[in-house]
């Protein structure tokens, strides 16, 4: 670069060469000036302006703007139509906050977003911020920011960034970035043309699952000449391979669980309305989505407060679903006992109306249901293996609602009866029970389940009028599997299933891995009618 | 049959036609056209919007003062999602209301299903939705983007512009993703794609566990080169997709999807935050900045009375259909199918996004292709577009068995598949 001889003409020479160089490479070298000029430019809001404003910011060094850079990342990033100028949005008490990115100072407020036009940004600018951001996280005073900075630069790491890395290595002070940012240079060194520079790199590569670093290694195998870093390479590559078949077994293994947890909760309920009660209820689908769209109402019902309103929707669905199935077993099963056929039109019929109703009440169209955060993104344990968080909330909540059925079940006064009198009704009446109250509890229970089952349903697929009916078919094979009358049974089924889908999934498609779990449900069901946990006493005979 | 039921049943004939008589009747003052699409079941949640749009299309004409200078008269019927009702309710509304034109359907299998009876009743029918091509119909006009509108320009801005190396796509399993996905792999081994860059996937209707999928993904793109998925997964099954690419951090600059059943319908009223960046093909985007189409959004929020309604790309492709075939009953003086599907062609009418949709002779029109990155407010920012409108093609030039077949409805090939090499008409008319 030529600033050096430059330096030695006249003053008015080297700015005019200095504001050339800027004009001509954006983000050439630092100047508070570019600050003003990158915002300028991105407050021009065109695609091909904005690239060369976030260039601009990027280098100026000034402090405020990686501010501004997360703004225009987040979409936070406004232009005030009153007097075009930028401004960072947040949501306030009424409208919205400003903030003018240039001085960091409050601009006043907006009543609504229609005073304010976004700045847009597309995948080419996203990327380009990510790095802008990750160049200017490596000074950050938090070492969690400067890590994610270094964990960012990996993924597409180029000389001007390992440039970078090599400074910012000289005085960094946290072990952990330190460590982060050797690997990052290590992966840059692969490309060096001295063998033993490789070979270290190598070494400190060892073990590392990162995409970029299985890349690199990958293409060293391919094209590197040197018999001794090839077998190195070869080695480290060897024991990555190992590693992530591992990690890939226990993902699969957690996927099944997730997915046999859905299936455990939808079947639950069943349990106990289909299994201890013999009815053959073909609107407990509906029930569960009673109970997802009970989570929409009360999270209308308390809009911002997105955490609370899922944890107050439990109970609430618990009562609306239960309530509906007592309803359902007064007017019309209590009528039906002992008359399975009937039953099961009577019920469809029931299903058909809950549907219309909800379509009808509320919208023919799928309603939003928000996630709150602690639902969202995932675990990372490293950088292959990460578990979803809603889904280990979901294993975990299924884990929760079976014990406490099983609890009520095993450990109450109206557990008891349900036994009694799905064991013996004659006897348990002639014994003082209320066969019939007891009934509508019972239906009440197992329907109120349901319900609950809708709210973590609806945490993870779409709310309808239909999605009951995607899980009743579900829910008849896992109690059906897992023994009628038996709760044990409906949980090991629903992980079993879960598990041998997940495992399946992979090498024959999911539309193929349900055909074959259900192949294999019809011929196990042949070999053991009464499934994996038969009833055992004089109840099973009748 | 017993002699009394037979009687009964030719009084139930004679009724029902005196009634059709009577609809003859007082048709003279109206011209009729039928809207069919679904209002309940799974189908409803796209196919209800469309119906609207004709109502509101047919609403703004009569206040125009009509057509031929009768008022039009929209006949509503629901064949709720459900295939083989599609059918009967198409001969209801060809036989018993005599319609003039029919303008529905959705899903490819519907448009299937109901194909026969407008060929056996000579009806016409204007189908709105993107479609997988390889058919055309005497009685059918196709206003939604045949595979090279909408697919083939996808995946060649992926692979110009953004580099794409590699390839997965990922469909809900049925007929349009099937041969969709059978064109493009055709496609982009013809561009040199290696059979281990592509990954195909199927998944049923209403799919909603898509951990396994996703983290399959995540793996064939973690190879260093760089991976887009072309999504022809449909309906709501969209939904939990993205959320699960959200929630496993696979972000639209790592691996960019684009899809071509999501559209601004599909987005409202759920978080896109998870989806930005995220692509879609379309002709139309409600964002497009046009005085038509600004006028189009205005009428509809006044028609369906809510602000926060959004249009969408088959709601254009509505809107295309009814003015060609306003102005080709115009142009024959009548509505008579034949004359009409004679003056339709060559015809032409502005679309929403600026240009002109001309009808072509294969029962297709010509279409501007724009590429849309999804924004956090539910809406599409327009990264790319074709320079100018593309011509639908009827069968698909990447596929062994339609290379060579044309479609053209004009004398003296008025064929819907006619082969250019051995110069023969099929004689199937799809």
């Amino acid at each position: 670069m030529p600033v050096r001889c430059l330096s030695r003409t006249g003053l008015r020479a080297r700015l005019i060469a200095a504001l050339l160089l800027i004009a001509l490479m954006p983000g050439a070298f630092a100047d508070p000036g570019d600050f003003q000029q990158g915002a300028a430019l991105i407050a021009e809001n065109r695609f091909a302006n904005l690239e060369d404003g976030v260039a601009l910011v990027a280098a100026s060094g000034d402090p405020k703007a990686r501010q501004l850079l997360l703004a225009l990342q987040g979409s936070d990033l406004y232009l005030r139509k009153s007097d075009r100028t930028l401004v960072i949005a947040a949501k306030g008490a009424d409208g919205y906050d400003l903030t003018d990115p240039l001085t960091g100072e409050s601009a006043g407020t907006a009543a609504s977003k229609r005073e304010l036009k976004r700045i847009r940004i597309n995948n080419r600018l996203r990327s380009q911020l990510s790095a802008a951001i990750a160049g200017l996280d490596l000074s950050h005073q938090d070492p969690a920011v400067r890590l994610s900075g270094v964990n960012e630069m990996l993924a597409n790491l180029d000389d001007d960034g390992l440039k970078l890395l090599r400074e910012r290595i000289q005085v960094e002070t946290d072990t952990e970035v330190r460590e982060a940012m050797t690997t990052a240079i290590a992966l840059g060194d692969l490309d060096s043309a001295d063998p033993e520079v490789r070979l270290q790199s190598l070494d400190v590569l060892q073990g590392n699952l990162h995409p970029a670093v299985r890349g690199a290694i990958r293409r060293l195998i391919e094209t590197d000449a040197d018999p001794e870093v090839l077998k190195s390479a070869q080695r480290v590559q060897d024991s990555i391979e190992f590693k992530l078949e591992l990690y890939s077994l226990a993902e699969t293994l957690f996927f099944g669980l997730s997915l046999g947890s859905v299936l455990v909760l939808a079947a639950i309920g069943l349990a106990i309305t289909f299994g201890v009660m013999g009815v053959i209820n073909m609107a407990h689908g509906e029930l569960i989505m009673l109970g997802a769209y009970t989570t929409y109402l009360v999270q209308q019902l308390m809009p911002g407060h997105i955490g609370l309103a899922l944890l107050l929707a439990i109970p609430a669905a618990f009562m609306v679903s239960g309530a509906v199935g007592i309803l359902i077993e007064r007017g019309v099963i209590r009528f039906l006992y002992g008359r399975p056929l009937e039953t099961l039109l009577a019920t469809f019929g029931i299903s058909l109306i809950l549907q219309q109703l909800v379509r009808t009440l509320i919208s023919p169209q799928n309603v939003p249901v928000a996630n709150p955060d602690w639902m969202s993104g995932s675990w990372q344990i490293n950088s292959v293996l990460s578990l979803t968080m809603n889904r280990m909330v979901i294993i975990a909540f299924c884990l929760i609602v079976f014990s406490a059925l099983y609890l009520v079940m095993r450990k109450t006064a109206l557990g008891l009866q349900v036994r009694a009198v799905s064991q013996n009704r004659a006897m348990a009446r002639a014994m003082g029970v209320r066969s019939a109250r007891v009934d509508a509890l019972t239906f009440g229970l197992g329907s109120g389940i349901a319900g609950v089952a809708g709210v973590a349903l609806s945490q993870l697929t779409n709310v309808g009028p239909n999605l009951g009916q995607t899980y009743i078919i579900d829910s008849f094979m896992v109690v059906v599997f897992g023994g009628v009358g038996n709760l044990w049974g409906t949980l090991v089924a629903g992980m079993s299933l879960g598990v041998v889908n997940k495992i399946l999934e992979p090498w024959a498609g999911a539309v193929l891995a349900k055909i074959l779990v259900l192949v294999f449900i019809i011929l196990f069901i042949q070999k053991r009618p009464r499934g994996l946990f038969p009833q055992k006493g004089r109840a099973a005979e009748g | 049959m017993s002699k009394s039921r037979l009687r009964v049943s030719a009084a139930a004939l004679a009724a029902a036609l005196s009634i059709g008589l009577s609809s003859v009747a007082s048709a003279a003052d109206t011209i009729k056209v039928g809207i069919l699409h679904s209002l309940s079941g799974t189908m409803a949640i796209s196919e209800t919007t469309l119906k609207d749009t004709m109502l509101m299309l047919i609403d703004e004409q009569n206040k125009k003062g009509g057509l031929l200078g009768k008022k039009l008269e929209p006949v509503v019927v629901d064949p709720a999602s459900n295939w083989p009702l599609f059918a009967e309710k198409a001969r209801e509304l060809l036989e018993k209301d005599k319609v003039a034109a029919v303008f529905g359907c959705w899903t490819s299998v519907s448009r299937k299903s109901v194909l026969p009876v407008f060929e056996e009743l000579d009806g016409l029918l204007f189908y709105p939705v993107q479609y997988e091509g390889e058919e055309s119909s005497k009685n059918v006009f196709y206003t939604g983007a045949a595979p090279n509108q909408q697919a083939i320009p996808a995946v060649d801005y992926l692979m110009n512009d953004l580099g794409v190396e590699r390839w997965v796509l990922a469909g809900t399993d049925y007929v349009y993703p099937r041969t969709t996905n059978k064109i493009l792999e055709a496609y982009l081994k013809a561009k040199g794609v290696k059979d281990a860059d592509i990954m195909i996937n199927y998944t049923p209707f209403g799919h909603s566990d898509w951990q396994s999928i996703v983290s399959d993904i995540k793996k064939f793109g973690a190879t260093g080169k760089k991976t887009a998925v072309v999504s022809t997964i449909n309906g709501d099954a969209n939904v939990p997709f993205y959320k699960e690419l959200g929630n496993q951090g696979i972000s639209s600059e790592d691996i960019p999807v684009v899809a071509f059943s999501v559209g601004e319908e599909e987005l409202s009223g759920i978080d896109t935050k998870p989806l930005v960046g995220h692509l879609a093909a379309w002709n139309y985007f409600m964002s497009v900045d046009t005085p038509e189409n600004e006028a189009f959004i205005d009428t509809w929020h006044d028609f369906i009375k809510d602000d926060n309604r959004v249009t969408n790309d088959p709601m254009e492709a509505h809107y295309i259909g009814f003015n060609l075939w306003v102005k080709a009953v115009e142009k024959a003086g009548s509505t008579d199918p034949d004359k009409v599907a004679e003056a339709i062609i060559g015809l032409e009418t502005p679309n929403l996004t600026g240009g002109k949709a001309v009808m072509l002779k294969n029962h297709h029109i010509t279409k501007p292709v724009l590429i849309g990155e999804i924004q956090d407010d539910g809406q599409f920012a327009v990264v790319w577009e074709t320079e100018k409108e593309v011509p639908g093609d009827a069968w698909s030039d990447y596929l062994p068995g339609s290379k060579d077949i044309v479609a053209d409805w004009t004398p003296p090939i008025s064929c819907g598949n006619y082969n250019t090499v051995t110069k023969k008409c099929s004689g199937q008319n799809y």
